[in-house]
Parts: structure tokens; C-alpha cells; sequence
């Protein structure tokens, strides 16, 4: 059972992120040229590897339960982050994630910059998709670390990442435009339910709590986490119908 | 000394993000059930209870901006 909420998570989580590189790249390398983009998205891939293969034993190494109380607190903090702008998003006080729009801007910007060639690289467009690529690749390496590590399996959560990443970059290949259609809230809504669950469990276990039933109580914990997300959503959106009368 | 403060700040936006107020609660819920823990109490309770009031403040916080 937590082996397929692993690699879900990882999948889910790595997808939306892909999505956001994949947005700034195609930008990059359609202002600024193909070679350098394509040159950034590589070198920010060497980086990612050598995090993870630097990261990866060390986290073996720390008792499971320091591991999981650290692990925890770190995707509680981060599953609230995701949970709070998607419950914003579902009840209408944040703007819905415009992949479009944020394509048109990233555009405009790399159209209007100056070009400084170093090597036969435009060093902007290749700034540009490698932090797009790092950014959002640290967040999937973080997820994949943690996650992996916590569960005793790494090669999982890879799996999950990996899927991942050849789902969006061949359709970002194949259609050669930003993934707008892809229901990113919904996605981030998930994730943020996933990190929050898993960070409730872990990080209880961490700190000396026993849950009744063991593992199955995950179970438990996912159904509280949507249940008490939806109940918020519904207030905020009855909050919004009262301060913006339609 | 600016790469220092550049680099911290990095990790801190990384992690915290813009709502430092959350990550404090969380850090709070955790003490909160370790401490139940210690007292021989069941402890499973605190954190799912502690996670919805750090997330129902959270969301007021951020309608209130």
C-alpha cells in the first residue's frame, strides 16, 4: 500500500514541476535558441545527479527514527505550502496557475534581453533553463530523497520521478507548446494531500507516537487530510460568495 | 559574507517559503507530541488536530493579505 502511495507521490509531485521547467525551457529555447537552452537543461541535470548521489547514502546512514522525525516536519512544512495555495486556488482567492500566461511573459523577457555569447552560448538562455531546471528539479530531488529514504526505498520514488519526467517531456516534445491542459491544481491538491499525510505520520512516529493499527493507519490520515482540505475549501468559497457577491 | 546571506536565504524561501507561521506551528505540534509521548499518553492525536488549526490560521492569514 505505501509502496504505491510512494511512487503515486513522486509521479504527482514530479510531474508539476516538470510542467513549470518544461514552460521555462520551451520559452528559453524558442527566444533564445535551442543549443544553449538544451546546454542549461544538461548541466542543471549534472547538478540534480550529483545532489541526489551526494544525498542519497547520507540519508541511509541516519536512524529511522531521527530520519523520520526530520523527514516528517520537512514535508509537513512543505505539504502545507502546497495545500494552503491550492485550497486559495479551489475557492477562488488565488489566481488558477496560467501556464499560457506565465509562457508569454517568460517569452517576452527572453525576447528582450541582451545577448552576451561566451563559447557560442547565449549565456541568458542558458541562465534561464538551467535555474528553471534546478528549481524546480530540487523540489522532485527533495521529494524523491525523502520520501525514498523514509520508506527504505529510493529506487521507487526514482521510479515514480522518472515516469514522470518521460510523460511530460515527451509531450512537451511532441506538441512543442506549455502543458496548459493539465489539471495542475487538482495535481498540486493531491501532492499537498500526500506530503501532509505522509508528514503527519512520519514525523508522529518521529517523536515517540504509536499509531493504532500501524501502517493501515495511513489510510486513516489520508481520509482526514481530504476530508478536513475539502471542509476548508467549502467555507472559504462560502467566506468568497459573501465578500465578492457574484 | 552576501553569498553566506544569499545562500541562507535561498534555503529558507526553499523551505519555509512565505509563510514562516506555519513552519513554526508544525515545529510546535511536533514538541507538543513528543512531549504526550514522554507522559505515556497515546500521542497519535496531536499532530493531525495541530496540522488543520496551522492550516485554517494559515488560510485566514493569507485572506486577510
Amino acid at each position: 500500500m505505501t509502496a504505491g502511495f510512494l511512487v503515486l507521490s513522486a509521479f504527482l509531485a514530479s510531474a508539476v514541476e516538470f510542467v513549470e521547467a518544461l514552460t521555462i525551457v520551451l520559452a528559453s529555447g524558442v527566444a533564445r535558441g535551442w543549443r544553449s537552452s538544451l546546454i542549461g537543461v544538461a548541466a542543471a541535470t549534472v547538478v540534480l545527479a550529483a545532489i541526489v548521489a551526494a544525498l542519497g547514502p547520507a540519508l541511509t546512514v541516519i536512524p529511522l527514527s531521527a530520519l523520520r522525525l526530520v523527514v516528517g516536519a520537512l514535508l509537513l512544512v512543505f505539504g502545507l505550502q502546497w495545500l494552503r495555495k491550492a485550497i486559495l486556488r479551489a475557492s477562488g482567492f488565488k489566481a488558477l496557475h496560467d501556464e499560457h500566461a506565465i509562457f508569454a511573459t517568460e517569452l517576452e523577457e527572453a525576447r528582450t534581453a541582451e545577448r552576451l555569447e561566451r563559447g557560442g552560448i547565449d549565456w541568458y538562455g542558458f541562465t534561464l533553463s538551467f535555474k528553471g531546471v534546478l528549481l524546480e528539479g530540487l523540489e522532485v530531488a527533495f521529494i524523491v530523497l525523502t520520501f525514498g529514504s523514509t520508506q527504505g526505498s529510493i529506487p521507487l520514488a526514482a521510479l515514480g520521478a522518472a515516469a514522470a519526467l518521460v510523460l511530460v517531456a515527451g509531450i512537451g516534445i511532441a506538441v512543442r507548446a506549455p502543458l496548459a491542459r493539465v489539471p495542475e491544481n487538482t495535481m498540486k491538491f493531491a501532492v499537498g494531500v500526500m506530503l501532509t499525510t505522509f508528514g503527519i505520520f512520519w514525523a508522529t512516529e518521529g517523536a515517540g507516537g504509536h499509531w493504532p493499527g500501524s501502517d493501515a493507519s495511513l489510510l486513516g490520515v489520508l481520509a482526514f487530510v481530504i476530508a478536513s482540505s475539502a471542509l476548508l475549501v467549502g467555507v472559504l468559497r462560502r467566506r468568497r460568495a459573501i465578500l465578492v457577491p457574484a | 559574507m552576501k553569498k553566506i546571506v544569499a545562500f541562507g536565504r535561498f534555503w529558507w524561501n526553499f523551505v519555509v517559503g512565505d509563510d514562516w507561521l506555519s513552519a513554526a506551528g508544525v515545529a510546535i505540534a511536533i514538541g507538543a507530541t513528543a512531549a504526550v509521548a514522554a507522559g505515556g499518553v497515546a500521542a497519535w492525536w496531536v499532530l493531525p488536530v495541530a496540522v488543520l488549526l496551522v492550516l485554517y490560521v494559515s488560510l485566514r492569514r493569507a485572506i486577510a493579505a
